[in-house]
């Protein structure tokens, strides 16, 4: 690659001629502003539209203010990133960005976590010098994601999400000028769009105009009220990123203090959705084995690949853009959804509590399990088998709330029966994991030998598509792994166009798994910060005794208390789901 | 949006239109074109079945549609007005010329009458700045306008 010099705030910096300032400039420890630009390394998401003008620098022999994000490096290039004139500059656009942004800060659900905020601070903009109209929209109030128009900037970072990386196709500008907006086709509320919940355009949106719907107050009503038994689950991401909420570096596991700080929030029962993921293995594993099985005798009708079930986004995105597909994916119910069937039956049996009096609450890293446990075929007679799902930054809110010093809690220990869990279910946090949990399993299940190294490194990773072959003693088992919509929907092409010879897929719909989810605390751009969640997660693993799911003790009872064996008559109606076809149809 | 029923043979003629560009994602703006001079407007299903054709998010071409004033959502009249608040037309009084439309029609821009007469739209500049302010209603070019021109200009179409 041709190398360039060039010259920033008076210093010589060397980089490659295709880097942009930004970049460059970066090299040397100087951080220009930016606001619209956004990039992920790995995860194929950069958005540089170059519309707000925020990182705007002063090129000398240049007439005009050239954007940083979007100017590439030529060699002798004389560059400044703090002159009156550009300092100026980013004032005035800030502002005038400001001057069309509700004044809401103090009751805005990003305040305090908001890149514009950030800004402002940053430039210590202290009034605002123009004064005109102000958008306003209809707000959109979806199970899931809440969209406030009105503090939309335009930096369409979540059109990008959306159609790039996720090729979902919900959000899209419309409108030109001042009327210029993100919205869905015809404007539509998102209930009535193909979103599929999966929340990445939160993940990535620098105000508050997209965020979580939030449950928080109806599980402090639940809690206090004393006809309800309040059980809550957490979900295997959940640990490795709640820390940061509360200033701890990314990466740290918090599960002792997550357990401790729910407990005295008031939770009858703290378990774990891990318990249900080591479930969800014994019910998805022997629907692979038995499709496997068949298929290897020769049974032409079995369905192959077979895909996970465990993301309810990826679930949505395959309702509404493959419903031809929806007898391919495993028929197991997500951890969230076997967690809240087996406690509103099984549990509830035995703690002695009615069906209508035990309120089911998850912790998830995900907003669309908002959505997934709003599904009418997860009610019975009108009770759903969770109740309410929060977010990671909810429960950072419930915690906060409580006025517990998190930081400063002594570790505890999750319940029991519902609270055990061995390692595989953990890695269900990240892509690839719940492959790697299946295999640990069906491999002993399939050869009847037992499994000596339990790490499959060449599951691993963070590559947006990733195919390995897994020895089953002789038989090659051949998985295909998917993170992030825009991926899956590659390997979906492949099987329908019959290129594909995969046994097993797994997907998850965002970008690194559940580490990277829509509900997690924001990564601001940081893609560190998910590698670091991805590594807490396979140390947890690493800690667990047991690391197998059919080897944990308390999922062993409940097959021989409550549900005979996987795949069972009582395994099927509680723990079995089927999909549906969403797609908008054309009629003429 | 109300369902519109379009004619199966349009629909036929519409593919047709997406298969003479190649189903190139890049020529949507062409197809958008045709598609208008086809249905006179661009309803839903239209901008549905484009996007289902091309293979581009149905958001996108609802994008592209609603960035362009030149496309239309709603069918046009059959006799559309447009007038020109170019900046030659504009500083010339166009605008008192666009209130006295709207106020004999009785619609807003973007509207169609209730008869499906007459359509309300604003256009920059039709090349004929001399003639400012410059009305159109469908082929015919109307110049140096005054707002007391207005009625007896919508006389003949009555």
């Amino acid at each position: 690659m041709t190398k360039v010099s060039l010259t920033i705030d008076n210093r010589k910096v060397e980089t490659d001629k295709e880097s942009t300032i930004l970049q460059a400039a970066r090299l040397i420890g100087v951080n220009i502003p930016t606001l619209c630009y956004m990039k992920l390394d790995d995860l194929n998401f950069e958005n540089k539209p170059g519309g707000c003008r925020i990182c705007v620098v002063e090129v000398e022999g240049a007439k005009n203010l050239m954007p940083a994000c979007k100017t590439e490096c030529r060699d002798g290039m004389v560059v400044h990133t703090h002159s009156v004139r550009v300092v100026n500059a980013r004032r005035t656009v800030l502002e005038l960005i400001l001057s069309d942004h509700p004044a809401e800060c103090l009751i805005c659900a990003r305040s305090g976590d908001c890149d514009l905020q950030s800004l402002a601070q940053q430039l210590g903009i202290r009034e605002i010098h123009y004064q005109g109209e102000q958008s306003h929209y209809k707000s959109d109030q979806s199970p899931a994601i809440i969209r406030e128009m009105d503090k939309c900037i335009m930096c369409r970072r979540c059109e990008t999400i959306c159609n790039d990386v996720q090729t979902v196709g919900t959000l899209s500008a419309i409108n030109r000028g001042f009327r210029a907006v993100v919205a869905t086709p015809f404007e539509t509320d998102l209930d009535h769009s193909s979103c599929t919940y999966c929340g990445q355009c939160v993940a990535v949106c620098p105000t508050g105009a997209l965020t979580e719907k939030d449950y928080t107050r109806k599980v402090i009503e639940a809690i206090v009220d004393p006809s309800k038994t309040v059980v809550v689950q957490t979900a295997p991401a959940v640990r490795a990123a709640l820390g940061e909420s509360f200033g701890m570096s990314p990466g740290t596991l918090v599960t002792g203090k997550m357990v401790a700080a729910l407990k005295k929030l008031g939770f009858d029962y703290v378990f774990d959705t891990d318990f249900a993921a080591d479930l969800t293995i014994m019910e998805e594993g022997a629907e692979i084995l038995d499709r496997l099985t068949r298929y290897f005798d020769g049974d032409s009708n079995v369905k192959l690949p077979i895909l996970t079930s465990c993301c309810p986004g990826w679930v949505n995105f395959l309702e509404y853009h493959f419903p031809e597909m929806k007898d391919i994916p495993s028929t197991a119910k997500s951890p969230q959804q076997m967690f809240g069937a087996i406690a509103k039956s099984y549990l509830a049996q035995k703690i002695g509590v009615a069906r209508e009096d035990l309120f089911v609450v998850s912790v998830m890293p995900c907003l669309a399990k908002k959505y997934e446990c709003t599904r009418e075929e997860f009610f019975i007679n009108g009770d759903p088998d969770v109740d309410v799902s929060i977010s990671t930054r909810e429960l950072a809110h419930l915690i906060r709330n409580a006025n517990l010093h998190f930081e400063g809690l002594t570790d505890e220990e999750f319940d029991h029966p519902m609270g055990e869990s061995t390692g595989a279910s953990v890695i269900f946090g990240t892509t690839g994991g719940v492959i790697e949990a299946a295999v640990r399993s069906a491999y002993e299940l399939f050869t009847k030998k037992e499994l000596k190294k339990v790490d499959f490194e060449e599951l691993r990773g963070m590559e947006g598509i990733r195919k390995a072959e897994v020895d089953f003693d002789g038989v090659l088992l051949k998985v295909g792994i998917a993170h992030g919509l825009g991926n899956a929907r590659k390997l979906l092409e492949e099987i329908k166009s019959g290129e594909s010879d995969f046994h097993a897929i797994e997907i998850m719909a965002c970008p690194g798994g559940c580490i990277g989810g829509g509900g997690q605390p924001y990564h601001h751009g940081n893609v560190e910060i998910l590698k670091k969640r991805q590594k807490a997660i396979y140390k947890e693993d690493k800690g667990k005794a047991i690391r197998k799911s059919h080897e944990n003790p308390y999922i062993q009872q409940l097959y021989r208390e409550f549900l005979g064996e996987p795949l069972s008559h009582k395994a099927h109606k509680l723990l079995h789901t089927c999909y549906f076809d969403r797609k908008k149809k054309i009629e003429f | 949006m109300a369902k519109i029923r379009i004619p199966q043979n349009k629909v036929e003629e519409l593919r047709q239109i997406c298969k003479s560009f190649n189903y190139d994602k890049n020529e949507l703006i062409n197809v958008l074109h045709s598609a208008q001079k086809l249905f006179g407007y661009l309803p839903a299903e239209v901008q549905e079945l484009v996007a289902q054709e091309l293979n581009v998010p149905l958001a996108k071409v609802y994008g592209v549609v609603s960035f362009y004033s030149f496309f239309d959502m709603v069918p046009k009249g059959k006799y559309p007005v447009s007038i020109c608040l170019g900046t030659a037309c504009y500083v010339r009084g166009a605008e008192k010329v666009l209130a006295e439309f709207k106020k004999h029609i009785g619609i807003n821009v973007g509207e169609t009458s209730a008869d499906g007469k007459f359509s309300i739209s604003c256009l920059r500049c039709v090349g004929a700045c001399g003639l400012a302010p410059v009305v159109t209603i469908g082929e015919r070019v109307y110049g140096r306008v005054a707002p007391d021109d207005v009625q007896k200009i919508l006389k003949d179409y009555y």
